[in-house]
């Protein structure tokens, strides 16, 4: 972490949970729940992002859980590429659709409406706009108005967590580090 | 997620007017990024725009200018939550032109 008091500037409460995180999961605390609980008064965005990842859509778990890893692979933040990679892998039960997806989106084996809303969702990543013929593309391969903006939700909550996991510079964990958070994220989500 | 609208409101209302040790307008022109003075109008820039390109100097800059650490995580927090409702708010104005809703 780049910044001191994200890895030891947290209350005596949080300090405390992160012992027993430790001492229950046997991995260390990663760097994101780091700053999740560092001055939860002032960034506190695990509601948002538990609504977009968790709450009522028309766009299952894994599929939501593709979309971050794809969004972070356009940001190319390594810390959220392999934690939500693992996530939506975990989530699907097939590794190699989430690989495919990654590797290559035009050839993935995916809905097309889910196709077109992560080709959409990576141009907003990568040029911060879209245009009407884009969502129009995405509205003809059969997403609805309603899974668009759930889409974009997504979008939002990795924009802003990829940008700060790429500035505090986030430690990427180990592979088994990775597994148990893939899991706890799909047991708990995201408060 | 209907949700969705109130939760994103009341993030940018707390990171921008809520307590914190950087001043309002500063979180303010971060948030926009816009009308800052360097280093941090560069600094600023780069979160919003190639966050990945981030350095222990660029943080390092900052510090030699008198910010501390809960400033600069503040001013970072508000420049990425900044970009990323630019980009939503695009991309929702443009879904809401092309299904005739806007």
């Amino acid at each position: 972490m780049r910044l001191a008091i994200l890895d030891h500037g947290h209350g005596i409460r949080a300090k405390v949970m992160f012992v027993l995180i430790r001492v229950f999961s046997g991995h260390p605390v990663v760097d994101a729940v780091k700053l999740a609980f560092y001055r939860p008064s002032f960034y506190r965005a695990g509601g948002l992002t538990h609504e977009a990842m968790r709450g009522p859509s028309d766009w299952s778990v894994a599929e939501r859980e593709l979309m971050a890893a794809y969004v972070s692979k356009m940001n190319e933040t390594e810390f959220c590429i392999v934690a939500h990679t693992a996530t939506s892998a975990l989530a699907y039960n097939d590794a190699a659709k989430v690989s495919a997806t990654l590797a290559d989106l035009e050839t993935a084996p995916l809905g097309e409406e889910l196709r077109a809303t992560l080709r959409m969702l990576g141009k907003l990543t990568r040029e911060n706009h879209v245009s009407a013929d884009d969502i129009r593309t995405v509205l003809a391969a059969g997403a609805s108005e309603q899974q668009i903006k759930d889409a974009l939700a997504v979008a939002f909550a990795f924009n802003v967590t990829d940008r700060l996991a790429d500035v505090f510079d986030f430690a990427v964990d180990d592979p088994a580090a990775i597994n148990a958070g893939a899991k706890y994220l799909l047991e708990r989500g995201y408060r | 997620m209907s949700e969705i609208d109130s939760l994103h409101r009341s993030l940018v209302a707390r990171v921008l007017e809520g307590e914190g040790q950087a001043s309002p307008e500063i979180r303010r022109a971060a948030f926009d990024n816009e009308g800052l003075a360097e280093p941090l109008r560069t600094f600023v820039d780069k979160v919003a725009h190639r966050a990945r390109m981030v350095t222990d100097a660029d943080i390092g800059s900052l510090k030699k200018t008198g910010l501390s650490e809960d400033q600069i995580y503040e001013i970072v927090v508000c420049a990425a939550i900044g970009q990323a409702t630019r980009q939503l708010r695009n991309a929702l104005g443009t879904l809401g032109a092309a299904t005739g809703r806007d």
